[in-house]
């Protein structure tokens, strides 16, 4: 086991890591302001997938299928938003499970209708795509890397937009007191869109960044929602930063588990059952990981609320 | 009487008299289909414990059925093979007998539920849907892992178990084991409502600061009621498996967790046979509504928003009224 490949499994596990981020920071953003817990959140990761790669396909510019992701999961974020999403404020968690759940078999099966059940490809582009060599003699993709530092920097970016922005100022104090916000003459149902947009274009731009290294398909979103709900319970909810540690974490977790947990059993077991054991545990690991940070703190790593 | 419970009796008549019709008219599908719907019912007043008098809204419930489904599996696939289960310390053999299968299920099922439950009981509202979530997740992915047992692809069992003075491959005998499963749960469900632990689970949901102030604790109340309800759905999920004589890891699958709570909210929350009536419902939709377009959960997905938004109270709210206030 090399330092190139252990180094290569680092930048894999950031790469999976910042990509759930953009779910996460969505996800949790929804939840801090309106209290929203939404299922549907992984439809959106679809739908800019779905976006990108028709549109791609059907321009020859993967430039153009990203914006096409961004503002497809947007609008369809702003519309469900005004539709179903508005109404479910004021309900308790069971109804928005539910109503967020009845979206996704809308969405899912929406999408199967439009483009049928077999994936769609969404080509890296060429300029994109081949390895770089890094300092230290590391071969890497380059898309990869690109993918770490364009997530990075939208992760700044969201940064930029809470900490220092007018509308950043809106959100936050949307998190501490809507009534207060409200009767201050800011208007919170277009505040409320606004965000629920934002978080919908992140995972869409999720979505068809990480749409070009696997295939584009119905159902794509679900387990990439899951991880993100895993993320956010590690950083706790509500909190942008802790779904950054979070995200990092996880990734992390899960790329180096899986390459390196079947090594460590081969230690001290046969080699059969060290791959099956260390397989097994792998697909473990990020549980195991939210239960001893549950059991450490209930709330998360950065949350607040009791 | 009220409507509530005459409604409940026209449930249970309907649920005696269809499939016996289907018995004697020969047709052996439909009684599969109100097998399957009577299964998910049970898997669903299973999860109803928890979640219509305690407040627990699990989205995780699939985690027991597939470790019932499991242990079904494993049990029947070590007695076709001839294989015992374990040799040392002591010799264990699998077994195709169904109330030995049972009994697994349920202690199995219950004792994942008490040790998720212990883990995400110390959390509440999203982060206990998140977590439980969470976990079914991983038992989903720990399923696909396990190799030994089928893997992603699952396992057959021949032939369907063995229940003492019945010949289970009739169609109609196994029904009626899975529907005398169901009544002796509903009936359970029904006691456990109205006796003391039922009380105090019940005013632990609406008010925990002042169940703790009257010295019950409200932690290990709800942590009771996950694990009955874990072992329910778990005896749910030994009788599924046994219906499609397969288990795959698809029976840990979230998208079946949600299913029983959409169940629970069809049928009315909070009625003693909401999820019986909203799982029947949901098998005959999917039956009907499946064979007329390929895109079936488009509608119900739809019809679902609908009552969600529009519609509290289920079915059994829309036909029997307003739930009767307490006293």
């Amino acid at each position: 086991m090399s330092l190139i490949l252990i180094a290569e499994q680092i930048l894999n596990g950031l790469q999976s890591g910042i990509m759930l981020f953009l779910m996460a920071a969505g996800l949790t953003l929804i939840f801090g302001v309106m209290g929203l817990i939404n299922l549907a959140h992984g439809s959106l990761y679809m739908v800019g997938a779905f976006c990108a790669a028709a549109v791609a396909a059907a321009t020859g510019s993967f430039a153009l299928g990203l914006v096409a992701a961004l503002a497809g999961a947007a609008a369809a974020g702003a519309l469900i938003e005004l539709v179903v999403i508005r109404r479910l404020y004021d309900r308790d968690h069971l109804d928005q499970v539910l109503a967020t759940f009845a979206l996704i078999l809308v969405f899912s099966e929406g999408t199967r209708w439009v483009f049928g059940s077999f994936p769609l490809y969404l080509d890296v582009p060429a300029a994109l795509s081949g390895p770089v060599t890094l300092p230290g003699g590391i071969e890497y993709p380059l898309y990869r890397l690109t993918l770490i530092l364009a997530g990075l920097a939208v992760a700044a970016g969201l940064f930029w937009l809470i900490a220092r922005t007018r509308i950043g100022i809106q959100i936050r104090a949307g998190e501490n007191d809507r009534e207060m916000i409200a009767a201050l003459g800011v208007d919170i149902d277009r505040l409320y869109t606004f965000i629920f947009a934002l978080g919908a274009a992140l995972a869409g731009l999720a979505g068809a960044l990480v749409g070009a290294i696997q295939s584009v398909q119905v159902g794509m979103g679900e387990p990439v929602l899951i991880l993100a709900f895993v993320t956010i319970v590690i950083g706790g909810i509500g909190s942008i930063k802790g779904a950054l540690v979070g995200a990092l974490l996880v990734g992390l977790t899960e790329t180096l588990g899986s390459v390196f947990l079947p090594e460590v059993f081969k230690l001290f077991m046969a080699p059969a059952a060290a791959t099956q054991t260390g397989a097994s545990l792998s697909s473990m690991a990020i549980y195991i990981l939210m239960a001893g940070v549950l059991l450490w703190r209930p709330t998360g790593l950065f949350g607040a609320r009791a | 009487m009220t409507r509530e419970t005459l409604f409940n009796l026209a449930v249970l008549a309907g649920l005696i008299a269809l499939p016996l019709y289907a018995h004697l008219a020969e047709e052996p599908f439909t009684i599969t289909l109100a097998t399957r719907a009577v299964i998910l019912s049970l898997a669903a007043v299973g999860l109803n414990i928890a979640l219509g008098i305690g407040g627990l809204v699990s989205l995780g419930h699939a985690v027991f059925f597939g470790i019932g489904g499991y242990a079904m599996g494993i049990l029947a696939f070590h007695a076709q093979n001839y294989m015992p289960l374990m040799e040392a310390p002591f010799l264990i053999e699998g077994t195709k007998s169904m109330p030995m299968i049972w009994l697994v299920a349920v202690i199995a099922s219950a004792l994942a539920a008490l040790v998720i439950g212990l883990l995400s009981l110390r959390t509440s509202g999203v982060y206990f849907i998140m977590i439980t979530l969470a976990f079914g997740q991983m038992f989903y992915y720990f399923a696909i892992s396990w190799s030994a047992y089928g893997g992603e692809d699952g396992m057959s069992i021949y032939v369907r178990n063995d229940f003492p003075g019945l010949n289970t491959l009739v169609p109609i005998q196994f029904y009626g084991l899975c529907l005398a499963a169901l009544v002796l749960a509903l009936g359970f469900n029904g006691a456990l409502a109205r006796s003391r632990f039922g009380l105090a689970l019940n005013a632990a949901r609406q008010v925990p600061e002042r169940v703790r102030a009257v010295g019950l604790d409200p932690f290990r109340l709800r942590l009771v009621a996950f694990t009955i309800s874990g072992a329910i759905t778990g005896l749910a999920g030994a009788l599924f498996a046994d219906l499609n004589r397969f288990v795959s890891p698809t029976m840990f699958s979230w998208q079946l967790s949600g299913e029983f709570i959409v169940f629970i909210i069809i049928g009315g929350t909070a009625r003693l046979f909401g999820p019986v009536v909203g799982a029947c419902l949901f098998v005959v939709l999917e039956h009907y509504i499946g064979g007329w377009s390929d895109y079936w959960h488009i509608w119900f997905g739809l019809l679902l928003l609908v009552i969600v938004l529009f519609g509290r109270g289920g079915v059994i709210g829309l036909i029997a009224g307003k739930a009767r206030a307490h006293g």
